[in-house]
C-alpha cells in the first residue's frame, strides 16, 4: 500500500534487439547481501541449505566476495552469524541475450566469456568498463548488476559496443 | 604494369580510387601500392627532411616511403602506409609532405641545402640564444616535421576495443605461423592466428615458391573448420606485455567506406598462454650514392607485386644483391616475360649462371633519374658499367623481426653465419620464435620450427601434440657476403623515412657518438614511423665499422612497442564522450532537470547546481534566493551522492573506534554522531556522520568524493589488522535515496507526508518512520545550520518522494535547492568539505584536534601526534571577512598587512568562498598560520589570477549561528 | 600484467588498486617509539628483485593481495589475501 511510485532503473526503456541479440532491463525482485561473521560460514550455510563457491552460483545464491553472497530474495534469520543487508533498490540488472552476447561483453569486461570458459551458473565482480559490477552467466546469456546510478552508461557501453558488431558483421564482405 | 595470370586480386572486381585527385583503378585485394605500381606511378612521396621524390621500396607495414594520407568522409588518416592500404571504391589518398604538388616541391630546396643539414645540424644550428628557443626556432622545426598532417578537429569516428584469450597466440601466418597454429589447433588447443595482411600465408603468398597458396588454402579450411581457432587477418601484434598480455590492432573499416558504427580499427587486448613468434624477416637494402630514387626497391618486394598482386614494377629490370636468395626474383621477372638487364652480386665467387647477363664483385655506385630511376652506374669484375634500368631491386640480406621478443628489454643474439640479430629463448616468457624470424630462412626449415615450436609451447601448458607431416618445400641455402654501404662520397640512405644518409652515422661517430643509443638520438636514424625497420642493422653495422667495433659489440638500440604505430584513437577506443567516465545519475535527476535545474558534474555525479526561477538571469540570483528560503522556510535537496556504508556485527563498534578518532562504542542506539576518519599518517582522510542503528549496527556516511576511498580504507584496516574481528561492511550508497529537509518549516514539511508525525525528535537521532506508506529512514542532522532532517527512503521510491517533498515545500514557501545554495549555506557554517580536508590537513588544523580520543588507539593517532603536525606553525583554519564588498576567490593567497608580497612571507591560502544573501559579505575559509590566536586581526589577501587585493578580517570560521540554537530548534 | 586473485583468479591489472609496500601490514603497537612509525610510514627498501607489495582487488571482490613479484623481470611469484596472512593482528 505505498503510496508513492517506485521506479527501475530504467523504468520505460524499451529492449533492444540487433543481430539476435537482445538488451533489456530485468525485474529480479528483492536482493539481499548475506556476508558471514568469521567462523561463522558453516551455520550460515546450513541455515541457507548452501553457500555458493567463489565465482559461481547455486540457485538463488550468486557468490559477490569473501564469505560474501547475493541471495535472490529474502534472507533467512541468520542474526548472530552474518550481516544481512538489504541491497534490493542499490543495483540495476540488465539482461543480454543471444548469439552476440559473449562477443559484446568481451569488449567491455577484461574476462573471457566465451562459453567454455564462463559457463551457465558462473559469476563473476568485474568491472564492466569503468564500473564495478555482478556478472552471471545464464543457458542464453548474461545477468550484468550494477550499481543503480550508473545503469544508463552501462546500457550505454552495451549498446555501443552491439551496435558495433552489428555494423561489423553486415560489413563482412 | 598489370601482368596477365598473375596474383591473388579478384580482377571481376574493379575499384576506382584517386590518388592527388586523380581517379585510377585496381582490383579488389589491392592495396594502394599495387593499384598505383599497376597504372605506372612511381613517385609517391616527398623524404621527411630533403624532400627528395620517393617511390615504393617494400610491400609491406614496414614501408617508409610510401606514406600517404587517407581522406574518408570526415576522417583523415595521415602516414598511412600505401604497402597496407587496400584500395575500396571512391577512396581518396593523397600525398603529403610536399607543397604545392608531389611533382614541384618547394622545400626540396632543402636537397641542395643538405651540406648545412648534416646529423646534428638542429643541435648545432638552434643552440642560442636561449631564448629564441620557444619564439622562434621550435616553430619553424615543428612546422619542416612530422610527415602528415593532423586534421585539429575532434575525431568522431568510431574504434573499437576488446578482449581475447587463447592457449596459444600465433603470431603471424606465414610457414612457421601456419604450421604452428596447425599443429596446435589439431591438439585441440585454443589457438588465435594473428596476420597483419588481408590474407593469411605470409610469404607463401608471393615468394613463387612450390608450396604457394593452394596449400595454404588447404591449411586454412581445416583451421576455420575447427571451433578452437580463430582467425584474425589484418591484426597486428603491436607489444609484448606482462603476463601473457599481447596488444594487437586490427584494421576493420580502414579497408571499406565509412558506414554506421562501423569502427576504423580494433585495439585487441589478447592474453595468451603461451606465444610463437613468426613475424618472419625483413629484407634490407644497400646503401649506395643515391638510392633512394622511385624505381629502386627490395627483391623481396618486386617478389610479392608480382605473385601477390600481379603488378611488375618496371619494364628493364637490375638486380643487385649480396646473396643467393635474392636471385628467386630475378629469376621470376624473367618467367613472367621481364627483362632483367643484368644481376649485380657483390660477391666474388657466386655462380654466374643466369638466363641474364651476371656480374660478380659488382657495386653499384650512383643512379639518375629526377623522378624516377633511368640509369645505374658502377663498377664489377670487368670494369666500369653504366645501365639504362627503370627499376632496381636490392637485397642485402634478411633481418629476423625480432621487435616483440625484445618488447620486454631483453635483447638480440649477433648471428655471424647470417650476418644478423635473432631472438634468444625466454626473452618474453612463454614466447618461442620459430622461422625466419628465428633466422630460419627457407621455407622448409621455417614449417619444421613452426611445428617443433607448437609442440613446445604446448608442453608448456601441459599439453602434448604431434607435430604433422611437413609438405616438401624450398631448402635452399642462403649464402650471403655481408654488405652494408658501397664506399663513395656521395649521399648513401640507410634510413629512407628519416633521411639519415651513410655519413651521418659516420659523421656522428667521429663527434664522439659513438654508442647506438647517441647515435640513434644525433642522426635521428630510426626515429621515423617506421622505427628503423629497413636501417637500425645497417646503420648500427656502419657505425661499428666507423668504431673499429664489432657488430655485437655495438649492439642494438631498444625495441619498444608499438611495433608498427597505433592511432590514438584506437588506444583510447571506447573513451570518447560518454564512455569517457561513468555518469551517475540520482533517481531526482528527472525531477531537477524538469525544473530548468544547470547540472554540474560532482565527481561522476550530475547534480544540480541552482533551481532558477522566472526573471532570474544569474545564478548567484537563484542561489541567494535558495539560501534565504532555507533560512527563512524550507528547502530540499538531494544528497544521495553520499557515501553510506552498512556496518553490522558484535565487533562493529570496536571497529568504529578503531577507524574513527572519536569513540563510536559509547553512542546510543538511535543516536547519531559526527565522525572524524584519519589516514594512518595522521591526516585527514575524511569525516561524516554515523548512525547506531542497533547494538550491532551501525550507517556510517562519508563524503561523496571520498566514499570509495573510505571503504577501500576499511577493507584495508579490516582485512589487515583485525581479520579475526567479527565485523562486516557493504556499500549502501545506492540502496538509499536521501533528501535534505532544512528550514524553520522542516518539520512541518515533514509531518505533511509522514504516515506519523514527528514531535519531539531531538539533534543528532535517528528514527525509522513511514513516508507515504514506504518504511523510511529519518535523521535529524544538518549540513545547513538550520533545523535539518534527512529523509532516506529505498531508492526505486526516490523520485516520488523527491516531486513530493517539493510540491509540498513550494506551498510552504519553500522548494529545492542545488549544490551553489548548500555550499554557502555550509561556509555561513564553518562545515569543511574536500576543498578543506584536502590531504595536508590534521585534525588540529580543522579545530578539532580534540576530537582524537586519548584513551583509545585509532589508526592515524601515533602519527598525528608527530612534531610538527600541530602548534602554532601550522596554517589553521579561520573565517576570513573582506572589510570591503570585493569578490574573493579560493586559491588566493594570505600575507600580513606591511610584508612584502611573496613567497617566503606567505601566512596561507583561502579553500571556500561564497556571498552570503544573509550577512550581506563574501565569507572565506582559509587555513593562516596560527590562525585561531588570530580572530579579529587583519590580513591581506591576494589573488594574482583574479588580480584581487584586499584586506579581511579574520573570524572564526562559522559565521552564523555560532552556538547552534537554530540546529537543536 | 596480471595478478592471480585466490578468489576470483587470474585478472587483469586494472581490476587493482595499487597500494605499496608490504611495510604497511607491519602496524607498530600503541606507544610503539616515533621512529617505528617512520619505518613504516616512510622508509621503503625500493629493491631491484623480488618484492612484496598491496594491491586492492578494488573492481573484484574488495580482497587486499599481498603480491610477491620480480621488480626486474616482472615475474608475479606469489599473491595471497591479506586476511588470511599467517600473523594476522588482532
Ligand atoms: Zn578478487
Amino acid at each position: 500500500m505505498p503510496n508513492l511510485i517506485a521506479k527501475s532503473a530504467l523504468f520505460g526503456r524499451a529492449p533492444l534487439t540487433l543481430s539476435g541479440t537482445t538488451l533489456a532491463e530485468a525485474q529480479i525482485g528483492p536482493i539481499t547481501s548475506v556476508a558471514a561473521f568469521r567462523g561463522k560460514l558453516a551455520k550460515v550455510k546450513k541455515v541457507l541449505g548452501g553457500f555458493p563457491a567463489p565465482n559461481t552460483v547455486s540457485g538463488n545464491l550468486i557468490w559477490t566476495g569473501p564469505e560474501q553472497a547475493f541471495v535472490l530474495g529474502q534472507a533467512p534469520d541468520l542474526s548472530g552469524l552474518a550481516a544481512v543487508t538489504d541491497q534490493t533498490g542499490g543495483w540495476a540488472a540488465l539482461r543480454l541475450s543471444g548469439p552476440l552476447a559473449a562477443d559484446t561483453l568481451m569488449r567491455l569486461y577484461p574476462l573471457d566469456l566465451r562459453a567454455a570458459h564462463f559457463p551457465k551458473d558462473t559469476c563473476a565482480r568485474a568491472p564492466l568498463g569503468h564500473m564495478q559490477s555482478i556478472l552471471i552467466a545464464e543457458e542464453t546469456g548474461f545477468l550484468i548488476l550494477i550499481f543503480r546510478s550508473m545503469a544508463r552508461t552501462a546500457w550505454h557501453e552495451i549498446e555501443t559496443a552491439l551496435q558495433t558488431l552489428t555494423a561489423r558483421s553486415s560489413a563482412e564482405i | 604494369m598489370r601482368i596477365a595470370g598473375k596474383g591473388l586480386i579478384d580482377r571481376t572486381k574493379p575499384v576506382t580510387f584517386t590518388f592527388d585527385g586523380k581517379a585510377y583503378s585496381g582490383f579488389q585485394g589491392d592495396t594502394l601500392a599495387s593499384a598505383l605500381m599497376a597504372n605506372d606511378v612511381r613517385l609517391v612521396g616527398r623524404s621527411f627532411k630533403y624532400h627528395r621524390p620517393r617511390g615504393i621500396l617494400t610491400a609491406g607495414p614496414e614501408e617508409p616511403n610510401a606514406m600517404v594520407e587517407v581522406l574518408d568522409g570526415g576522417s583523415q588518416s595521415p602516414n598511412t602506409r600505401a604497402t597496407v592500404q587496400e584500395i575500396y571504391d571512391g577512396m581518396a589518398a593523397q600525398s603529403q609532405n610536399r607543397w604545392p604538388s608531389l611533382r614541384y616541391d618547394l622545400l626540396s630546396i632543402n636537397d641542395l641545402a643538405a651540406p648545412f643539414l648534416s646529423a646534428g645540424f638542429y643541435y648545432k644550428t638552434f643552440m642560442w640564444p636561449r631564448a629564441f628557443w620557444e619564439a622562434l626556432y621550435e616553430p619553424i622545426i615543428r612546422r619542416a616535421a612530422g610527415l602528415g598532417r593532423l586534421k585539429r578537429q575532434i575525431e568522431t569516428a568510431s574504434y573499437e576495443k576488446a578482449f581475447a584469450f587463447c592457449d596459444l597466440l600465433v603470431i603471424g601466418s606465414g610457414p612457421a605461423g601456419l604450421m604452428a597454429a596447425l599443429t596446435a589447433a589439431r591438439a585441440g588447443a585454443d589457438v588465435i592466428l594473428a596476420e597483419q595482411d588481408s590474407l593469411m600465408g605470409g610469404r607463401l603468398l608471393s615468394d613463387g615458391g612450390t608450396l604457394g597458396a593452394p596449400w595454404v588454402e588447404a591449411t586454412l579450411t581445416e583451421l576455420r573448420a575447427l571451433p578452437n581457432v580463430r582467425l584474425m587477418p589484418r591484426t597486428t601484434v603491436v607489444g609484448a606485455y606482462d603476463q601473457g598480455t599481447y596488444a594487437a590492432l586490427e584494421r576493420v573499416g580502414l579497408h571499406r567506406p565509412a558506414a554506421p558504427h562501423l569502427p576504423r580499427e580494433c585495439f585487441w587486448r589478447i592474453v595468451a598462454g603461451q606465444a610463437i613468434l613468426a613475424t618472419g624477416a625483413l629484407e634490407r637494402p644497400i646503401a649506395f650514392e643515391n638510392n633512394d630514387r622511385p624505381g629502386i626497391m627490395l627483391a623481396s618486394a618486386a617478389l610479392s607485386y608480382l605473385n601477390r598482386f600481379g603488378v611488375v614494377p618496371g619494364q628493364k629490370v637490375t638486380l643487385f644483391a649480396n646473396n643467393d636468395n635474392a636471385r628467386h626474383a630475378a629469376r621470376q621477372l624473367m618467367a613472367a616475360g621481364v627483362q632483367v638487364a643484368a644481376i649485380l652480386d657483390s660477391r666474388a665467387d657466386a655462380s654466374s649462371v643466369e638466363d641474364c647477363p651476371v656480374y660478380l664483385n659488382a657495386a653499384v655506385t650512383d643512379t639518375q633519374g629526377r623522378h624516377g630511376l633511368t640509369q645505374i652506374s658502377g663498377t664489377h669484375a670487368g670494369g666500369a658499367f653504366q645501365i639504362d634500368t627503370d627499376c632496381l631491386l636490392m637485397s642485402g640480406g634478411w633481418n629476423p623481426l625480432v621487435n616483440i621478443a625484445c618488447h620486454q628489454n631483453a635483447r638480440p643474439l649477433w648471428r655471424e653465419d647470417i650476418a644478423a640479430f635473432v631472438p634468444q629463448s625466454g626473452m618474453v616468457p612463454g614466447l618461442h620464435a620459430a622461422g625466419a624470424a628465428n633466422g630460419a630462412f627457407s621455407t622448409q626449415s621455417a614449417l619444421r620450427e613452426g611445428a617443433d615450436a607448437a609442440v613446445q609451447a604446448l608442453a608448456a601448458l601441459g599439453r602434448s601434440a604431434t607435430a604433422p607431416d611437413l609438405p616438401q618445400a624450398e631448402d635452399a641455402p642462403y649464402r650471403l657476403q655481408p654488405l652494408w654501404a658501397v664506399p663513395g662520397k656521395g649521399r648513401a640512405w640507410l634510413d629512407f623515412a628519416n633521411d639519415v644518409t651513410v655519413k651521418d652515422v659516420k659523421l656522428a661517430a667521429q663527434e664522439g657518438y659513438t654508442s647506438v643509443e647517441h647515435m640513434k638520438r644525433y642522426t635521428t636514424q630510426g626515429m621515423a614511423p617506421d622505427q628503423g625497420k629497413n636501417s637500425n642493422v645497417s646503420a648500427l653495422a656502419v657505425l661499428a665499422d666507423a668504431t673499429g667495433r664489432g657488430i655485437a659489440e655495438t649492439g642494438t638500440t631498444t625495441f619498444r612497442a608499438p611495433f608498427t604505430p597505433v592511432s590514438v584513437g584506437a588506444m583510447g577506443a571506447g573513451g570518447q564522450g560518454a564512455g569517457f567516465a561513468p555518469q551517475r545519475y540520482m533517481t531526482s535527476d528527472q525531477a531537477s532537470r524538469d525544473r530548468g535545474a544547470p547540472m554540474v558534474e560532482a565527481g561522476l555525479w550530475y547534480r544540480p547546481s541552482y533551481f532558477p526561477k522566472p526573471g532570474e538571469t544569474t545564478w548567484r540570483q537563484s542561489c541567494d534566493r535558495e539560501v534565504l528560503m532555507v533560512r527563512s522556510a524550507v528547502g530540499v535537496a538531494d544528497v544521495s551522492t553520499l557515501g553510506k556504508i552498512d556496518i553490522q556485527g558484535p565487533d562493529a563498534a570496536r571497529f568504529l573506534d578503531f577507524v574513527y578518532t572519536n569513540t563510536f562504542s559509547t553512542l546510543p542506539v538511535g543516536r547519531v554522531r559526527y565522525g572524524l576518519m584519519l589516514r594512518e599518517d595522521g591526516f585527514v582522510l575524511d569525516d561524516g556522520t554515523t548512525a547506531r542503528l542497533g547494538e550491532n549496527h551501525y550507517l556510517m556516511t562519508t563524503t561523496t568524493a571520498a566514499a570509495g576511498q573510505v571503504m577501500r580504507h576499511l577493507d584495508f584496516v579490516h582485512q589487515a589488522y583485525c581479520p579475526t574481528w567479527q565485523v562486516r561492511f557493504i556499500s549502501v550508497t545506492e540502496s538509499w535515496a536521501q533528501f535534505a529537509v532544512a528550514g524553520p518549516l522542516a518539520k512541518m514539511l515533514l509531518n505533511a507526508l509522514l504516515d506519523e508525525r514527528i514531535e519531539d525528535f531531538p539533534f543528532m537521532t535517528h528514527a525509522e518512520v513511514s513516508v507515504e506508506g514506504v518504511k523510511a529512514r529519518l535523521f535529524r542532522i544538518s549540513f545547513s545550520g538550520e533545523e535539518g532532517y534527512e529523509i532516506a527512503v529505498p531508492t526505486a521510491y526516490g523520485e516520488a518522494l523527491f516531486r513530493d517533498l517539493l510540491a509540498k515545500a513550494e506551498t510552504l514557501g519553500g522548494g529545492a535547492y542545488g549544490m551553489e545554495a548548500l555550499n554557502v549555506m555550509r561556509i555561513e557554517k564553518g562545515f569543511i568539505t574536500h576543498a578543506e580536508i584536502h590531504g595536508r590537513i590534521t585534525a588540529f588544523d580543522i579545530g578539532l584536534g580534540k576530537m582524537v580520543a586519548a584513551k583509545k588507539d585509532c589508526i592515524g593517532k601515533a602519527a598525528s601526534q608527530r612534531p610538527g603536525l600541530h602548534g602554532p606553525e601550522r596554517e589553521q583554519m579561520v573565517g576570513l571577512r573582506p572589510l570591503t564588498k570585493t569578490e574573493i576567490g579560493a586559491g588566493a593567497h594570505l600575507f600580513n598587512t606591511g610584508d612584502k608580497v611573496e613567497r617566503v612571507n606567505d601566512q596561507g591560502y583561502v579553500t571556500s568562498v561564497c556571498w552570503s544573501p544573509v550577512l550581506e559579505s563574501y565569507l572565506g575559509l582559509a587555513f593562516l598560520k596560527d590562525g585561531r590566536a588570530r580572530h579579529g586581526q587583519r590580513v591581506r589577501l591576494v589573488d594574482h589570477m583574479r588580480k584581487t587585493d584586499v584586506l579581511c578580517e579574520v573570524t572564526d570560521p562559522v559565521f552564523l549561528d555560532p552556538e547552534g540554537a537554530k540546529l537543536r530548534a | 600484467m596480471r595478478l592471480t586473485c585466490p578468489l576470483c583468479g587470474p585478472r587483469d591489472r586494472r581490476e587493482f588498486y595499487y597500494s605499496g609496500t608490504e611495510d604497511y601490514l607491519n602496524r607498530p603497537p600503541e606507544g610503539a617509539p616515533i621512529e617505528a612509525w617512520d619505518d613504516m610510514l616512510h622508509l621503503r627498501t625500493n629493491p631491484a628483485g623480488v618484492t612484496k607489495d598491496l594491491w586492492y582487488h578494488e573492481t573484484g571482490c574488495g580482497s587486499w593481495l599481498l603480491v610477491t613479484r620480480n621488480t626486474v623481470t616482472h615475474a608475479v611469484l606469489a599473491t595471497e589475501l591479506v586476511a588470511a596472512r599467517k600473523g594476522g593482528a588482532a
